[in-house]
C-alpha cells in the first residue's frame, strides 16, 4: 500500500516536471582556476525536492559546477567565479552572506566517504554541534538516530554508536557521511560522484537512500555511470568541455535527446 | 713503499680490472649485449670488486697485526738484564730502541759504525740530528733499534708483495669466472648489500660501543659512592677533586640536579609548545602559499642557530633585561628598586630555551598537520564549520598521535640541553620553586665535574658518566614512551 502510494507520488511529480519551482538559480556561471577557463557561461536551474545528475566526460566542469553552488572553490587558491547563483532569493556570492551559514543550506557529500576520526555518534553530531541546532544530550540523540534514520544506517550501527566511523565498511562509511549532512537540516545536498568508491551492493544501498532523500531535500548529483543518473535523477544536465550541452528530464534526455552529443555520449562513442 | 701508495696502486689495479672485465665480457658477448646476463658495467665491477675487496682487507689486516708482531720480537731481543726488572722497565726500554731506531734512519755510515763502536755517544749524536732521547743510550739499544728497523723494512716488502699479488690474483680469478651466463649483476647486488649492512652495523656498535663506556665507568663511580646515595641523595656538593686523596669525601645528589632539569625543560616548552603549535596551524591551514614558502625557512632558519649564541643571547639579553625590569616593576608597586628576578634563574633558561624549541615544534607539527588528508578539511567545510572550528574539531584530533610524538621528541631535546643552561641557568644545585632564582641541571653539572685537569679515578669525576647514563635513560624513556603513543593512538585513528 505504501509502495503503491509512494509509486503514484512519483509519477505525478515526474509528469508535472516542468511545473516544479526552482531551489537554485544559475546564471551566466564561469569559474576560472588562474589563467585557465573551466566553465563558460552556464546556464544551470535545479528545480525543488528533485534530483538532478550532472554528467559528461572527465574533465568537462561538472563537479567544478557543482562545487560553485556551496562555494566549497573558495577552499582553492586562484580560482575565480563569475556569474550570479541564487539559493531561493539570496546571492550565493553576495560578499554580505555567510559561507559558513550557506554551507549549513547546501550541505556536500564527497566521492570518497571522509568519515572523521571520531566516533560514528560524534561524526553525525558534529554539524548540530557546530550550529548549535541541539542542545541537551536527548535532543543530540534524537537528531543523530533521526540522521541515521534517514541515511538507512540506524538499524546496522544502532549498538555501536561510539565506535570509531573509520571502522565502518566503505558503503557504510559513506552512507555515515550523508547522515553526517543530513544532519544539518540542508535544504540542498551536493554529491559528487558518491559511489565511484564503492561496490556494486554498497551503490544499490545509496542509489535507493538518494532516491528516499528527495523527498525532503533537493539533490544535484555528479556521476560518471549513465545507468546511475538514469535509475536515481529526475532531471540530467550534460557538460562537455566546461560548456552546458543539454539539460532535459531524464526520460528525454536518455531517449530521445535534443543534442547529438548528448546521444553519442550516452551512447558511448566517446569520453 | 709507504701505505697510501700501496692503497693508490690496489685502487689503479682495481681500475684496469674493471675495464678488463667490460672488455671480456664484451668479447664473450660476441657484440650482442641481450646475450650476456648482465650489462658490461656489472662484470666490470665484479672484477675490480674481486681485485680490490679482499687485497685492502688483507691490508688492513696486516697493518693492525704487524707492529704487534716486530714488537713482541724487538721485546724478545732485549738482553735478560732489562727483561728480568718487569713489565714496566721493558716498554721503557721498547720505546728508548723505537726512538733510536727511528734515529738511526737519519745518520750516515760512518755515524753509525762509530756508535757501534762506542766511540761516539748515543744520546748526543742523535740529538744533533734533532731525535731526543729520554735518558742516555744503553749500548744495546744500538743493536736491539737495528733489529727493529731490519724487521720493519722486510715487513714492509712482504706486506706490499702480497697484497699487490692478493689484488692481481682476485682480479684474474674473477675475469676468467666471467661468462656470458655469469650472473654478475647477482654477485655485485650481494657486495652492494653487505657494504650496506657494514654501514649500518657501524653506527649501531659504535652506539652499544658509548653506552657500555658510559656503563663501566657509572658502575666504577658506584663502587664509591652508594646508588642510593645517588640517586636519591638531596644534596649535591662533590667538593674538589684532591690529586690523590680518592675516597668519597663529597654528596653526590641527583635529586635537585634533576629537579632543575625538568623545571628549566617545563618553563621552555611552556613557552614553546603553545607559539610553536600556533604557528604550525597558521603556516598550515591560513597562511597563502607564497607566504609559506618565505615564512617556514625563515622560522626554520632559529633551528639553525648554535646553542652556544642562544646562550649569549641569554646571558647577555634576556637575563639582564629581566633583572632590570623586575627592578622596574618592584620599585613601582613597593618603591623598594630591588629586582626579584635574578639574571640567571630558571625563567631565562626556559625563555631563551622555549625560543630555541619554537621551530622544532612548528616544523614537526607543521608536517604532521598537513599530512591531514585534505577530504577531512573538505568534509568539515563543507558541513559549514569554520576554518578555526575544522582545525580545533577534526584537524588537530587527528593529528594529535603525531603532535605529541612531537612534543615529547622537543621534551627530550629540552631535557638534554646543555649551552644554554650552563650559560643562563646558573650553576647553584638548590631545590625550590622560585622560577626567579638559578637552578643547575644535569648537563651543566656534566660540564662543570669535567672541565678543568683531571683524573679519572676519583668520584668527583667518575659522576659525570653516572649523570649521563641517567640523562641517556631519561631521554630513551621520553622516545619510547613518544612512539608507543603514537602507534596507540594510530590504531584508533586508521
Amino acid at each position: 500500500m505504501n509502495i503503491m502510494s509512494e509509486a503514484a507520488v512519483e509519477k505525478a511529480l515526474d509528469q508535472k516536471m516542468n511545473t516544479v519551482p526552482y531551489k537554485m538559480i544559475g546564471k551566466d556561471v564561469s569559474v576560472y582556476y588562474g589563467e585557465k577557463r573551466a566553465l563558460f557561461d552556464v546556464n544551470l536551474n535545479i528545480r525543488e525536492n528533485t534530483v538532478t545528475a550532472l554528467i559528461g566526460p572527465s574533465g568537462c566542469g561538472k563537479s567544478t559546477f557543482l562545487r560553485t553552488l556551496n562555494r566549497m572553490n573558495d577552499t582553492i587558491e586562484n580560482c575565480r567565479v563569475t556569474g550570479k547563483i541564487t539559493l531561493d532569493e539570496d546571492d550565493v556570492y553576495d560578499p554580505a552572506i555567510d559561507v559558513v551559514e550557506l554551507r549549513a543550506r547546501v550541505g556536500m557529500v564527497f566521492q570518497k566517504p571522509n568519515p572523521f576520526p571520531k566516533s560514528i555518534y560524534d561524526n553525525v553530531a558534529y554539524g548540530p554541534r557546530i550550529h548549535g541546532l541541539a542542545r541537551t544530550k536527548s535532543e543530540f540523540d534524537d537528531v543523530v538516530e533521526t540522521s541515521l534514520q534517514k541515511a538507512g544506517l540506524w538499524n546496522e550501527v544502532k549498538d555501536r554508536l561510539h565506535e570509531p566511523g573509520t571502522g565502518l565498511s566503505g558503503g557504510q562509511q559513506q552512507r555515515l557521511c550523508i547522515a553526517r549532512a543530513v544532519a544539518v537540516s540542508p535544504e540542498v545536498i551536493l554529491m559528487d560522484e558518491p559511489c565511484s568508491a564503492l561496490d556494486p551492493i554498497a551503490t544499490a544501498k545509496v542509489e535507493e537512500l538518494i532516491h528516499e532523500l528527495r523527498s525532503n531535500f533537493t539533490i544535484v548529483i555528479v556521476t560518471h555511470s549513465m545507468q546511475q543518473a538514469a535509475r536515481v535523477s529526475q532531471r540530467t544536465a550534460m557538460f562537455h568541455l566546461g560548456n552546458l550541452v543539454e539539460e532535459n528530464d531524464t526520460d528525454k534526455m536518455f531517449t530521445n535527446p535534443d543534442d547529438q552529443r548528448t546521444q553519442d555520449y550516452i551512447m558511448g562513442r566517446f569520453g | 713503499m709507504s701505505t697510501s701508495f700501496l692503497l693508490l696502486l690496489i685502487v689503479i689495479i682495481g681500475f684496469i680490472s674493471y675495464f678488463a672485465g667490460r672488455a671480456r665480457s664484451f668479447a664473450q658477448a660476441g657484440g650482442k649485449l641481450s646475450n650476456l646476463h648482465s650489462l658490461p658495467g656489472y662484470h666490470g665491477s665484479y672484477v675490480a670488486i674481486w681485485a680490490i675487496l679482499p687485497a685492502a682487507l688483507v691490508l688492513g689486516a696486516w697493518l693492525i697485526a704487524a707492529p704487534v708482531y716486530i714488537d713482541a720480537s724487538t721485546r724478545a731481543a732485549l738482553p735478560d738484564t732489562v727483561q728480568s726488572q718487569g713489565g714496566a722497565t721493558v716498554e721503557l726500554a721498547l720505546g728508548q730502541v723505537k726512538s733510536v731506531a727511528g734515529g738511526l734512519k737519519r745518520l750516515t755510515a760512518e755515524e753509525v759504525s762509530a756508535l757501534e763502536s762506542g766511540s761516539a755517544n748515543l744520546r748526543s749524536t742523535l740529538a744533533a740530528k734533532g731525535v731526543a732521547l729520554a735518558g742516555e743510550g744503553e749500548p744495546y739499544m744500538i743493536a736491539a733499534a737495528q733489529h727493529f728497523n731490519a724487521m720493519s723494512v722486510t715487513n714492509r716488502w712482504l706486506m706490499s708483495a702480497i697484497v699487490l699479488l692478493i689484488a692481481v690474483a682476485g682480479g684474474a680469478y674473477a675475469i676468467r669466472n666471467i661468462a656470458t651466463r655469469f650472473r654478475a649483476r647477482n654477485q655485485v647486488e650481494r657486495v652492494m648489500l653487505g657494504s650496506l649492512i657494514v654501514a649500518s652495523s657501524i653506527a649501531i656498535l659504535t652506539t652499544v660501543g658509548i653506552i657500555a663506556s658510559m656503563l663501566s665507568e657509572a658502575g666504577r663511580f658506584f663502587t664509591m659512592v652508594s646508588p642510593f646515595e645517588f640517586f636519591f641523595g638531596t644534596v649535591w656538593d662533590p667538593r674538589f677533586a684532591a690529586a690523590g686523596s680518592g675516597g668519597s669525601s663529597g654528596q653526590f645528589g641527583l635529586i635537585p640536579l634533576l629537579a632543575g632539569t625538568l623545571y628549566i625543560a617545563f618553563v621552555a616548552m611552556l613557552f614553546a609548545v603553545p607559539i610553536g603549535l600556533f604557528a604550525a596551524i597558521y603556516m598550515a591551514e591560513y597562511a597563502s602559499p607564497r607566504l609559506r614558502s618565505t615564512a617556514k625557512p625563515l622560522l626554520e632558519v632559529l633551528a639553525g642557530i648554535p646553542t652556544i649564541v642562544y646562550g649569549f643571547f641569554a646571558l647577555v639579553t634576556v637575563g639582564p633585561f629581566l633583572r632590570d625590569i623586575s627592578a622596574q616593576l618592584n620599585g613601582l608597586v613597593t618603591g623598594n628598586y630591588q629586582n626579584f628576578i635574578q639574571a640567571q634563574s630558571v625563567l631565562t633558561a626556559g625563555i631563551v630555551m622555549g625560543i630555541m624549541l619554537i621551530p622544532f615544534v612548528s616544523s614537526l607539527s607543521d608536517d604532521i598537520i598537513t599530512q591531514v588528508p585534505r577530504a577531512l578539511r573538505d568534509g568539515s567545510l563543507g558541513l559549514g564549520a569554520t576554518r578555526s572550528e575544522t582545525v580545533k574539531k577534526v584537524i588537530l584530533p587527528a593529528a594529535l598521535p603525531g603532535i605529541v610524538g612531537a612534543l615529547l621528541l622537543t621534551a627530550s631535546r629540552a631535557v638534554g640541553e646543555t649551552m644554554i643552561v650552563v650559560l643562563a641557568a646558573g650553576v647553584a644545585a638548590r631545590m625550590q620553586i622560585n622560577p626567579f632564582e638559578p637552578m643547575t641541571t644535569v648537563t651543566v653539572k656534566i660540564v662543570n665535574q669535567l672541565t678543568g685537569d683531571l683524573e679519572f679515578t676519583s668520584p668527583q669525576t667518575l659522576v659525570a658518566f653516572a649523570l649521563g647514563i641517567t640523562l641517556f635513560v631519561i631521554t630513551l624513556g621520553l622516545n619510547i614512551y613518544a612512539l608507543y603513543i603514537v602507534r596507540k593512538y594510530r590504531e584508533q585513528y586508521e
